[in-house]
């Protein structure tokens, strides 16, 4: 007996409940923006400049001392935390004006030789100037914008203007939830979150792409046929594909997630994210959204409805 | 789509075959790759800093620098030129440009033409289209204002890039490790990734050090308090050798006797106490100069002086001919070695200053490879797992073609020598969730198909075309986001876009055209009348 997480055949009024998951994604929206501008988001070093250094003890480290041991440099701002271990301690100091990097390293390790017993090995250490980090937040935004962008003019060439503008309102959602959900956990926002940014961009519109197709397909073969009950039985032919797939791509990143490393985390985090979201939106929003256009149909050169127009399939 | 034409059986395989066999030095260790057939491809995928530790810098020369002196030479030039030809002016520099201002305003065609004759070509080959390094124009009223060209200032940019590379490459091969990467990136600036290597203080002490070298007449008329008189300049001693008793600082002449650029060779020594030293030699021009101007001074001392700091000054005692002598101080071994490493390599031509710097440690790139590991050998098993509970045989099928696509994109990844991140290995854990989706697609079509009620031929056949065109569209729209990714990420970001650009490309054909293949031979020898699936 083989598993079958969705019926063979489904028939869920999706497009009826449009109206909920409207109000529900603009729900969603405006609390991301919200958050967004009330907490913002816990930019990495990348993003902001500064100095991170991750150092491994010997024994379980005492995070409190060396918080105070560093504070007493007086260089403002001083994070420390553990990072997935208690013997993992991650530092994170903002660029000092008047310091050079190496002078700021030198006198942090030695505050950190006071207040660390036993051997400190300096696992990880990146700096990040201030005109390098302004040059890639300002390559992030590009490179998400262009890829909506780019997006946008496949769709309309492989599809029509409607379509393209549905995918890009869906990616647009998608990313703004995701960014909210960044700054709601304040996990670090860094260049693998513009990576993972960029894949659920890539993985979202791979499963509104494969809703639209079969719109596209119904479209021509039921010519008579009612544009919500349309859509609904395009996204129901194509629910078991979209959970299956979803499911596989879940169970890799729990992977990820779970036994990947600290480093990962935070990317796995928001691909996961990304993954629900993608797969609400091409449902929920990519394809109602439709209903707002008129589509147009192909002249009615075919024959009824129920009978498909595509040649013949000749046996081979 | 059972018959295959005999050459697509044949490509399809050859591709999966080659594919695996460039794979496969990858999971060897040393000892088995040693004994691997040598007209065997045994590339491996490079490991990125993260997986295998070591120091990332991203430098920028001080360009405002090489301006200004460019600048400032130029009006050396200018003015030693114009002296020859006896007219009179008055120069300063001010806001970027050089003005002239003629003692004699009737002379200003007589001064152009002298300047013309400064113009020099930069860049440009035999053919041709370089670009002046100079523009002046006439302000009337005897006042002439020189400026450096855009063009030429991004040639000069060019050269001193080039060069501080060279440079860096030839400090870093002295220091033995193992293939450094060192490219010019942008405008000005440099990246250098050493890997395997935990040190970012030595290696910047290293290759940031300017390194110019020169020798020049100690002024030793001139007390610690007393006024500097023009022409000669006041330089600090290096910190180790303040030594009690003895003076911080010496007034020296500005004119050089002899710079590095004249230097064919240094080493680390000992001198006749025993105490680490650096033997270096001079080529012919300088070994004459030297031994000239130490014939001239005896019993006067000179100073070697290393980036604006006085290193050593020592006292003549004879005329040093031969052109090699030795610098003394208060070295070690290490600084000595160092010391001569830099002298060997020369100097860079501009300052460089660190704009970013990533150092990981060796034991968190090996724990970062662990947990990659792991991740995605659960990962793919789980997946292997869920796929045959879903589609029985078949899914079978996809997990064939899904350890084939693995092995694929790590023999792309060997071929196109990229270098494998963590998030690199990351891209690949998801091209195995969604490599299986193309698989997915074409058996929900089946599935479909059978369900519409045609028979098992027919219903493969379908399932076969129909999902290709949106198996297509749904991959390019995944490369699109990944072209932009390696187009504007940087470094282990750039490594995930390569990972995920390359599992696009092997999934589409080991999901499409490989299962197509094995699933149509078992058709064609088995005819079955129900599918389960």
């Amino acid at each position: 007996m083989l598993l079958k997480l969705v019926p063979e055949k489904t028939n869920i009024p999706f497009i009826n409940g449009r109206k909920v998951a409207y109000g529900l994604s603009l729900l969603m929206i405006i609390a991301s923006i919200f958050l967004f501008f009330e907490k913002d988001l816990n930019y990495g070093i990348d993003f902001e400049g500064g100095i991170m250094i991750e150092i491994g003890t010997e024994q379980a480290a005492d995070v409190g001392a060396i918080r105070g041991s560093l504070t007493n440099l007086n260089m403002g701002d001083v994070v420390v935390q553990t990072f997935g271990s208690d013997t993992d301690i991650l530092i994170r100091l903002q660029n000092q004006a008047g310091l050079t990097v190496d002078e700021v390293v030198v006198q942090v390790r030695e505050a950190l030789n006071e207040a660390v017993p036993g051997e400190i090995s300096y696992r990880r250490t990146e700096t990040v100037g201030g005109v390098v980090s302004e040059e890639l937040t300002q390559d992030g935004i590009m490179a998400v914008a262009f890829a909506i962008g780019a997006v946008l003019i496949y769709i309309w060439l492989r599809f029509e203007w409607q379509f393209g503008l549905g995918a890009v309102i869906a990616l647009v959602h998608d990313v703004t939830l995701t960014i909210g959900m960044f700054a709601l956990t304040q996990l670090e926002f860094n260049l693998s979150t513009i990576a993972a940014i960029l894949t659920i961009v890539g993985y979202s519109l791979n499963d509104t792409v494969v809703v639209y197709d079969r719109i596209r397909e119904n479209l021509r073969k039921f010519r008579k046929m009612e544009l919500s009950e349309l859509l609904n039985l395009s996204i129901n032919d194509t629910l078991s594909r979209t959970i299956m797939t979803s499911v596989t791509t879940l169970l890799a990143l729990a992977a990820l997630f779970f036994l990947g490393g600290e480093v990962i985390h935070g990317f796995a985090a928001a691909m996961i994210w990304g993954i629900f979201v993608g797969t609400y939106s091409s449902i929920f929003v990519a394809s109602p959204i439709l209903l707002w256009f008129e589509l147009r149909r192909e002249p009615d050169s075919f024959p009824e409805e129920g009978v498909e127009v595509y040649p013949p399939e000749k046996a081979k | 789509m059972l018959n295959f034409p005999r050459w697509k059986v044949i490509l399809i395989s050859l591709v999966s075959l080659l594919g695996v066999l460039m794979a496969v030095p990858n999971f060897l260790d040393d000892k088995m790759l040693e004994s691997w057939p040598s007209f065997l491809p045994a590339k491996q995928v490079t490991l990125g800093l993260d997986l295998q530790g070591g120091v990332h810098l991203l430098m920028e020369a001080d360009l405002a620098e090489v301006k200004k002196e460019k600048l400032e030479s130029k009006r050396g030039d200018i003015r030693d030129a114009m002296r020859k030809e006896k007219i009179r002016l008055t120069s300063h520099i001010g806001g970027g440009q050089l003005m002239i201002r003629l003692k004699k305003p009737e002379e200003t065609d007589k001064a152009l033409s002298v300047i013309r004759e400064q113009v020099e070509v930069l860049g440009g080959g035999i053919a041709g289209g370089g670009v002046n390094d100079i523009e002046y124009e006439d302000k009337g009223n005897g006042e002439i204002t020189v400026r450096l060209t855009e063009e030429g200032l991004v040639v000069r940019a060019d050269e001193v890039v080039k060069q501080s590379i060279e440079v860096i490459r030839r400090r870093i091969d002295g220091m033995g490790t193992t293939e450094p990467v060192i490219q010019k990136q942008g405008t000005g600036r440099i990246l250098v990734q050493v890997p395997g290597f935990n040190d970012p203080q030595k290696l910047k002490e290293i290759i940031g050090k300017t390194a110019k070298l020169t020798f020049q007449m100690v002024n030793a008329n001139i007390g610690p308090n007393d006024r500097v008189p023009p022409g000669f300049i006041r330089l600090p001693m290096v910190e180790s050798e303040r030594l009690q008793g003895q003076e911080n600082s010496l007034v020296v002449s500005k004119r050089a006797i002899i710079t590095g650029e004249n230097l064919v060779s240094a080493s680390q020594g000992f001198d006749q106490n025993n105490s680490p030293n650096i033997n270096f030699r001079f080529d012919r021009v300088g070994g004459k100069k030297f031994g000239d101007t130490t014939r001239k001074n005896i019993n006067r001392r000179f100073a070697i002086i290393l980036d604006n700091e006085i290193i050593s000054a020592p006292n003549i005692q004879s005329a040093i001919l031969g052109g090699s002598g030795q610098i003394t101080g208060n070295f070690t071994v290490q600084s000595a070695n160092d010391l001569a490493l830099l002298l060997r390599a020369g100097a860079l031509p501009a300052k460089l200053t660190v704009m970013e710097e990533r150092t990981v440690g060796p034991d968190l790139g090996a724990d970062n490879i662990d947990a990659g590991k792991v991740a995605s050998i659960i990962g793919l098993l789980a997946v292997m797992v869920y796929i045959v509970l879903s589609y029985g045989g078949f899914g079978l099928v996809t997990n064939f073609a899904l350890i084939v696509n693995i092995f694929l994109i790590f023999g792309l990844l060997s071929l196109m020598g990229a270098t494998l991140t963590l998030p690199g290995i990351a891209g690949i854990v998801l091209t195995i969730g969604m490599a299986v989706d193309a698989n997915v697609l074409i058996f929900e079509r089946i599935r479909e198909e059978l369900r519409s009620g045609k028979n098992v031929l027919s219903a493969l056949d379908t399932g076969y075309q129909k999902a290709y065109g949106t198996i297509i569209d749904a991959n390019v729209t995944t490369l699109i986001a990944a072209i932009l990714l390696f187009q504007f990420g940087s470094g282990p970001v750039k490594g995930f876009a390569v990972t995920l650009m390359v599992g696009i490309a092997t999934s589409v054909f080991t999901a499409v055209s490989l299962t197509r293949l094995i699933i149509a031979t078992w058709a064609r020898k088995k005819r079955p009348t129900t599918l389960k699936i």
